[in-house]
């Protein structure tokens, strides 16, 4: 029973440390996301041109990223970038994970691409709509609602894989439970109550990419 | 009308899959407003010539000839020629993500750049004559197989092409869905539309065609009108192909 009560006391005190750190966390993901698909769609393109060489690059991209611990990316790309230009922690951090997250969606998008009929080219084709007028308004549209599952489960992934910003000093989530637990000797306490807002957040996003596939499946 | 213009020509085509040599010295015109059928067993190369007309495939050799102009795939930008050559597929290939109507506007606005307003009406317009305007804001997947195909078809028209070509266009219909379909390709026909048909609709191919291709492994051995053709094949092969299908 103490220990409840400890938690909700604990819980309430730092209420408004972790709400701002899960703005924060919110903001990485959502940063990173969207960067993420730009990356994913720019080496999934180079996969789709079927020249070697631009295949290749884009093979050896998904290799590193899916080879590679996320915090061994995160480190090298934080000092790497650091290193070459001036730049706030939170965009280097983003970039970082973006990175990670761009390998994936790669793979997502190409695989998702490629599961459209091969009659809607040729149906674009056949009215005259050049390969990128079709690729645009015909066949990503479609790729991308056949996606949206795969990158729901993606954004849920990389919501909690950006708890690895805290190893380079960003307050987001668990930053803020590393801190506080340590500075109060009470770390089980701390983990337990971010665990919460992970929870929420996950949880938030889960109905939302539910929401989003329901709206979008109404024409298929 | 004039009917002495040529819309298509094709000489000698030749095309190649890998080693197959799946059509062989193709010769055939199609004159302004003409309806010509193409017959043949399945895997005969019908597809694959209706194909090479829109150049959704290459020839590997012969000249294409599109009103009185050689396209020649390397110099010709196929976009535009594939403007003035309508295609209806066998399964349709309508946009799922789009209505009735965002399917028939979708290339005149991004291709013609005729103004949104202007595709609509002309969409409206093409909708109802195929017979579907309680269907305008409704998305593919809620209508039946002949309903698409008429969908399919107000599409292709929407571009307003010098020929349709049409593959095979009932053959994924149920039985009872296929005289709609038909009925607006002899409506179409009626108005002076240019057609190429690949069917096996050998009713459709007697009433509404001009001039019927039979087509043998990639080589097309006996043409003639449909009276000809029907009852009196010259080829033994011809022969057989009908008792079969007729
Ligand atoms: N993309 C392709 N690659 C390799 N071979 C092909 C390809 N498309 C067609 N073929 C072959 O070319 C030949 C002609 O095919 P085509 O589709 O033109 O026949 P068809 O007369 O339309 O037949 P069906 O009545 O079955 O539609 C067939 O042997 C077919 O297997
Ligand atoms: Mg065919």
């Amino acid at each position: 029973m103490d220990s409840l009560y400890h938690f909700f006391e604990t819980f309430i005190v730092s209420y408004d440390l972790f709400i701002a750190a899960m703005f924060l966390t919110v903001g990485i993901t959502v940063c990173a996301f969207m960067f993420a698909l730009v990356f994913g769609l720019f080496f999934a393109f180079l996969k789709l041109t079927k020249i070697r060489l631009l295949m290749w690059i884009s093979d050896f991209y998904v290799w590193i990223i899916r080879g590679t611990p996320l915090i061994v990316q995160i480190f090298v790309l934080y000092y790497g970038l650091t290193n070459i230009i001036l730049m706030p922690t939170f965009w280097a951090v983003t970039i970082a994970l973006a990175f990670h997250v761009g390998g994936y969606l790669t793979e997502i998008i190409r695989g998702s691409i490629n599961s459209i009929d091969k009659g809607q080219q040729e149906a674009g084709s056949s009215l005259g709509m050049s390969a990128a007028l079709t690729m645009r308004r015909i066949i990503l549209p479609q790729a991308f609602r056949r996606a949206i599952p795969s990158f729901g489960n993606q954004f849920i992934i990389a919501l909690k894989d950006s708890s690895l910003a805290s190893f380079i000093g960003m307050q987001e989530l668990f930053g803020v439970a590393n801190l506080e637990g340590s500075t109060n000797f009470d770390f089980m306490t701390y983990l337990l109550v971010v665990a919460v807002y992970y929870l929420f957040i996950v949880y938030v996003f889960t109905m939302l990419v539910r929401f989003l596939e329901r709206k979008m499946s109404v024409s298929d | 009308m004039d009917d002495k213009t040529e819309i298509i020509r094709v000489e000698k085509l030749n095309k190649y899959f890998g080693d197959l040599h799946v059509l062989k010295d193709i010769d055939m015109t199609v004159m302004k407003s003409e309806v010509v059928v193409l017959i043949g067993a399945s895997g005969s190369g019908k597809s694959t010539i209706l194909r090479c007309l829109n150049f959704l495939e290459k020839n590997d050799s012969g000249t294409i000839v599109l009103d009185g102009e050689i396209i020649d795939p390397k110099t010709h930008n196929l976009n535009r020629v594939r403007e003035r050559v309508g295609m209806v597929f066998q399964h349709f290939n309508l946009f799922p993500h789009k209505t009735v109507l965002g399917n028939v506007i979708e290339a005149p606005i991004k291709v013609k750049k005729i103004p949104k307003d202007q595709a609509v009406r002309d969409g409206i317009e093409l909708i109802k004559k195929v017979g579907l305007s309680d269907k305008i804001n409704v998305y593919p997947s809620k209508l039946s197989g002949g309903q698409k195909q008429r969908v399919a078809i107000a599409r292709a028209l929407a571009m307003k092409p010098d020929v349709m070509l049409f593959d095979e266009p009932t053959s994924a219909l149920d039985p009872e869905l296929v005289g709609e379909v038909l009925a607006t390709m002899k409506q179409l026909a009626e108005e002076g539309m240019t057609m190429v048909v690949v069917t096996h609709e050998m009713g459709f191919a007697r009433e509404v065609g001009n001039k019927i291709l039979y087509l043998h492994d990639g080589k097309i051995i006996e043409r003639g009108n449909p009276k000809e053709l029907f009852e009196n094949p010259q080829e033994e092969r011809t022969r057989e192909f009908l008792s079969k299908v007729l």
